[in-house]
């Protein structure tokens, strides 16, 4: 039994590697990835702290002639997780349309996660993680940096959504001192930037003003 | 010869009634064009569909930075050896798609493809083909687009011209018609390559497709052969399943590009185009194989006005059957995936996933196999219910399926030329003996020994449409379930 059921959608660019994500993190593996035709779901469960989450995941297709359908996915989405691919400048710009189009129509306020995927090129990287940090900051959001490609960042991502949620549904009163104990990766601190170039989760404005407008959802819900 | 066909009463394969649609070659689009607004009609909470008013401000050209000269392909001897090009456009002469090569760099044969077909059109004519040596180059012009074929693999011009009908729909399929005509109405100079996005690939699926089957040249679909018993019980476990969901408008269960069932909301038909999209778009799509999808579809043959929606995904891990559920009702996702689950349930309890395993797993018999060793290979289109059955390939085709095919086109040619149809066509060469015949029920298109004589081929064939008669039930859906 889950104790919070809740729906998400990814949104993004053709190729930023939205469904590598989603496989990487639901199926535990990532393969030659085809593009989305429509939209594909997945259901997956996140445990924290003995709460378990169950996630139904819309991996939508990032291809302009499905824009007009990505509105029935986002339309009943608790939290949205918008990739971005940090070797193009153009996904990145993209993604901040998805942000506002997410903003002006969903009828619920949203978890927003914003994530800068293929963090192994960083050789080739065009998008700074300042930037995505300052962006992400301005809208409310978090900002993660991963790669589903080494299987680095991808359970924080989920695990970051899942615990926003357990926190809006006040199942866990608030954030505390053990949670980040037990999950190290909840906010980046000064040696996790500088060990590595991926994986670093960093959740600005921490507040439950910028997130907590979220509708409770009540157990067995969906 | 025709005396043996009417000792049976009814031809083989054929049904009271057909789950397809059977139109022989009309063109016209705006057959069933009012189906969608029809279905929603019958429900009282009619939602507004508004995902074909396009803002005009929501496209922007992409910056065609095309390259004047198309000097590199003229010299890429690779590229001029192609044995079939085929091209897209609007109708301004924008590039939309080339099947080889990257369209940008010959940007100027586009334009030259769009003055020959506007030249002619000035004169209330139409360009429909150039004829050069053994290359013919075929022109289809369908508001808001042109459509260019150059060939070199002897197909007909009629031919040439259903395949890239077949390249339209597949874009209005995409896109709906409607959308189609009002990008263009609203910016005549719209670049389509941004809308089309991951669109190419299934035209080259298509075309690919298209070329290296029978199914496409016959309008006819091939089925999975399987025994009555299993395809009814298949039928009916998702006509009992799906029972009680309004709008769902076509169920239809195939495997490796061959139909297992089709349930479909009586008096709606599919056409068989419109199924063949469909296997593309399953050929086509890896990603389906992965999860639970939903997408939109537009059948141009059924409604070119609108999208259906699709439930796609294949029945089980164990089990590499694609199963699509086709509604109007965008909503409807959890209540398809629902009833998905209780057909997989059902099939699996009354072991319908094995049938199906098994007849995937047996590759197909020969003729040779099947006690007819004089004879190499056969086409057999049933007309009433636009299916068709082809043996194995055999010697000595086996290597070289594409020459056989070849042969069927051409004998489809000179039973479907506009200008003089033949009923029946007897051929012999030192290769093969040819005969293709064409009556009311039925196509037969035969390839024997080289040795046999025409008697014996009269006698063969007699013999064949009996076993065909026999095996009808096995080899074609003969029910036309509804829901």
């Amino acid at each position: 039994m889950s104790n919070i059921v809740a729906k998400m959608v990814v949104l993004g660019d053709p190729g930023v590697g939205k469904t590598s994500i989603v496989t990487r993190y639901v199926e535990k593996r990532v393969h030659n990835i085809p593009p989305t035709v429509g939209a594909s779901f997945f259901t997956t469960k996140v445990n924290i702290k003995g709460l378990a989450v169950e996630l139904q995941v819309w991996d939508t297709a990032g291809q302009e002639r499905f824009k007009a359908i990505v509105p029935l996915f986002y339309r009943n989405a608790t939290a949205a997780i918008i990739v971005f691919d940090i070797t193009a400048r153009r996904s990145f710009d993209n993604m901040k349309s998805w942000v506002s189009e997410l903003k002006r129509n969903s009828e619920n306020p949203i978890i927003l996660s914003i994530v800068g995927n293929k963090s192994d090129l960083s050789d080739k990287r065009e998008v700074t993680r300042d930037e995505g940090l300052v962006y992400a900051n301005s809208v409310g959001a978090s900002y993660t940096e991963c790669s589903a490609c080494n299987n680095q960042g991808i359970d924080q991502i989920f695990s970051d959504v899942a615990r926003k949620l357990i926190q809006i549904s006040g199942m866990v009163p608030s954030y505390s001192e053990s949670d980040n104990e037990e999950n190290g990766t909840m906010f980046a601190n000064a040696t996790d930037l500088n060990a590595t170039d991926t994986a670093v989760t960093e959740t600005p404005s921490w507040s439950i003003g910028s997130i907590a407008h979220g509708q409770v959802i009540n157990k067995g819900c969906c | 010869m025709s005396a043996e066909a009417e000792t049976n009463d009814v031809e083989p394969g054929a049904a009271p009634e057909s789950m397809l649609i059977i139109s022989e070659s009309s063109e016209n689009l705006q057959n069933m064009s009012s189906s969608l607004d029809e279905i929603k009609k019958m429900q009282p909470d009619n939602q507004d569909e508004n995902i074909n008013n396009v803002d005009p401000d929501d496209y922007d050209d992409i910056s065609c930075n095309t390259i004047a000269t198309g000097d590199d392909y003229i010299k890429d001897n690779d590229w001029l050896g192609k044995s079939k090009h085929i091209f897209v456009l609007s109708s301004a002469g924008k590039p939309i798609y080339s099947r080889y090569g990257n369209e940008d760099k010959f940007a100027s044969y586009f334009g030259v493809m769009q003055a020959l077909v506007s030249f002619v059109q000035a004169d209330n004519d139409s360009l429909k083909s150039i004829h050069v040596g053994n290359t013919k180059f075929v022109f289809l012009f369908k508001e808001p687009l042109i459509l260019v074929s150059i060939s070199k693999t002897g197909e007909s011009v009629s031919q040439l011209t259903a395949q890239l009908n077949y390249v339209f729909n597949e874009i209005v399929s995409m896109l709906t018609l409607s959308r189609l005509s009002q990008i263009y109405q609203q910016r005549r100079n719209y670049d389509l390559r941004r809308l089309l996005a991951g669109v190419e690939r299934l035209i080259d699926s298509l075309l690919d497709f298209s070329d290296s089957e029978p199914s496409f040249t016959l309008g006819a679909v091939k089925c999975l052969p399987l025994a009555a018993s299993i395809r009814d019980t298949i039928s009916s476990a998702i006509v009992q399943s799906c029972s009680k969901i309004k709008d769902l408008v076509f169920a239809i269960l195939l495997a490796n590009n061959n139909l297992i069932t089709l349930v479909r909301m009586k008096k709606y038909y599919i056409h068989p185009a419109d199924l063949h999209l469909i296997f593309n778009l399953v050929r086509a799509s890896e990603s389906l194989k992965s999860a639970e999808s939903w997408t939109p579809l537009c059948l141009p043959r059924f409604d070119s006005g609108g999208f259906l929606y699709g439930h796609v995904s294949y029945l089980s891990e164990d089990c590499q059957a694609c199963l699509l559920l086709l509604t109007v009702d965008r909503e409807a996702f959890f209540t398809l995936s629902e009833a998905k689950q209780k057909i997989v349930e059902k099939l699996r309890r009354a072991n319908c996933l094995e049938g199906i395993n098994e007849s995937l797993n047996v590759r197909e018999e020969t003729c040779a196999e099947t006690g007819f060793p004089e004879l190499r290979h056969y086409l057999y289109k049933c007309k009433s219910t636009a299916q068709f059955y082809q043996p194995g390939v055999g010697a000595p085709y086996m290597s070289d399926y594409g020459r056989l095919l070849t042969l069927y086109r051409r004998a489809h040619q000179r039973l479907h030329s506009t200008s003089r149809p033949l009923k029946l066509l007897y051929e012999k060469s030192s290769d093969e003996v040819l005969l293709a015949w064409d009556t009311k029920g039925f196509e037969l298109y035969v390839v024997l020994e080289p040795s046999t004589d025409k008697s014996a081929t009269i006698a063969l064939i007699g013999k064949l449409l009996t076993w065909i008669k026999k095996q009808e039930d096995r080899l074609f859906h003969l029910n036309a379930p509804t829901f």
